[in-house]
């Protein structure tokens, strides 16, 4: 008990004095997840928006592989991220195992399936007639896309910070194509597997207490767009 | 490999084994979250006597370590005189050292090279990176990275196939890797750690070690007892 009392301790020290060390890993994981997010949902996205639109022959095949995809072990897809970028791997010769860059891959290839199951259950829930009214109103089709996608942002906008979640609190692919390398390629979660296997709780309790708040910021978020801006409302008219 | 044996011939002793490195493990000794360690970093582990936390500290075996890196050698390591040598050599080429970087026996043993080098603190990237990760994992990166770097032979050996590193330096007194038993001051069951380290200094135990190498891999790596010339301060 005096243990963890004395880590937290020590652990609030850290975040107040703006520890150097545990900036420096936070920044370097929000810009990963951040440039992976970005990277995932403009693959993600535009899957999710395709197979939310339209109904084919196959298509339930492929949705089923997107939530496949929701299910993806981190390890497996730095096994494979791992063995594209090693140096007797097909894309070897980039040079960019063991670097930011590495990790943005794999996290993206993470983030994209979840992208596009989450954004593609919002596009679907939105019902067909909206897009119909909107060509029928002489709308271009493009513009009729986007009055759908529009109508399903919360859901999409649910899918991004759901993704960043995802990602962000993922230990397995960064440790294993990023190699956890001090002051280049040391995330949030990386660290506080090291520090904890160093006997540094302190400094893993900081870095834990701040990725906890990301995840609650997250959660918050989530809440609030399921929860709708209508229940919200509704809410405050109670309230009244 | 030890503990069985140990195990069946101690039948009133559970043995929870907890693989961490030594580092870690004196930490864990020094909350008492832990009865017997088995380390090899000799400076900590005086330190981890002097601060009376163990009972008892018993020399069980040795091994070495030994220094890898690229095939092409860029830092013409395989003429080094001794480790210190190797790494200023590593330094002066502009080379890439991959340091353990996770408070390890083998990362310890390092950051002592590094000083007798002539580097107070380790160099800074890009000379030398610190993985943060076990020394498989470290390996690994020394390879694809093509750098240079401290491994115990145990390990190098049962890596070295698929990696594309050759063994450059090996032989220095400053290389041996003596490991100790240590029991626990204040332990939860100090019975059983003595029983334990007894075991591990034992005769039964010494041939389990000598013969331990050559099974693996034809190469003997570990020997028992103190290193001849009682290696470390």
């Amino acid at each position: 008990m005096t243990l963890l009392a004395e880590s937290a301790g020590a652990a609030l020290r850290l975040l107040l004095e703006g520890n150097r060390y545990v900036l420096e890993t936070v920044l370097l994981s929000l810009r990963v997840s951040g440039l992976a997010l970005l990277l995932g949902t403009a693959i993600g996205l535009p899957v999710g928006a395709a197979l939310g639109m339209t109904r084919f022959r196959g298509r339930s095949l492929l949705v089923a592989l997107v939530h496949t995809g929701f299910a993806l072990p981190p390890v497996v897809v730095g096994l494979f991220v791992y063995m594209m970028l090693s140096r007797s791997g097909p894309a070897g010769s980039l040079e960019i195992l063991f670097t930011p860059a590495a990790m943005v891959i794999a996290q993206a290839i993470l983030a994209a399936p979840y992208i596009a199951g989450i954004s593609l259950a919002a596009i679907q829930a939105v019902p067909v007639e909206v897009r119909l009214q909107a060509l029928a109103l002489g709308a271009s089709p493009a513009r009729a896309v986007f009055t759908h996608l529009r109508e399903a942002r919360l859901g999409i906008g649910a899918a991004v910070v759901g993704g960043f979640g995802a990602v962000i609190s993922e230990v397995g692919a960064v440790m294993m194509v990023g190699g956890n390398i001090a002051g280049e390629t040391r995330v949030m979660t990386t660290a506080i597997m090291l520090e904890t296997r160093r006997g540094n709780f302190a400094t893993a309790m900081a870095l834990g207490i701040i990725l906890l708040l990301l995840a609650f910021l997250v959660n918050a978020i989530l809440t609030a767009a399921q929860q709708g801006r209508g229940a919200v409302a509704a809410a405050g008219r109670r309230a009244w | 490999m030890l503990l069985p044996a140990f195990s069946a011939a101690h039948d009133g002793v559970h043995v929870r084994l907890i693989a961490v490195g030594s580092g870690q493990a004196m930490a864990l000794g020094r909350r008492r979250d832990a009865d017997v360690l088995l380390v090899h970093a000799p400076e900590a582990e005086h330190a981890f006597m002097a601060g009376g936390h163990g009972r008892a500290r018993l020399p069980v075996m040795y091994g070495d370590y030994v220094i890898v890196g690229p095939t092409a050698d860029p830092a013409v390591v395989n003429r080094a005189a001794d480790a210190a040598d190797a790494l200023r050599r590593i330094v002066l080429a502009n080379a890439l050292f991959v340091s353990r970087g996770d408070d390890s026996g083998t990362h310890h043993r390092e950051l002592e090279l590094w000083r007798a080098a002539g580097w107070p603190d380790p160099p800074a990237p890009p000379n030398r990176i610190e993985a943060g990760q076990g020394m498989g994992e470290t390996l690994m990166m020394a390879s694809e990275r093509e750098g240079y770097t401290l491994t115990d032979r145990a390990t190098w050996l049962a890596l070295a196939d698929v990696l594309s590193l050759t063994l450059l330096l090996d032989g220095d007194a400053r290389l041996t890797n003596p490991y100790s038993v240590i029991t626990v001051a204040g332990a939860a069951n100090e019975a059983g750690a003595d029983l334990l380290a007894a075991w591990l200094t034992s005769d039964e135990a010494a041939r389990l070690i000598v013969g331990f190498g050559s099974e693996a891999s034809g190469h003997r790596v570990f020997t028992a007892g103190a290193p001849p010339a009682a290696a470390g301060p």
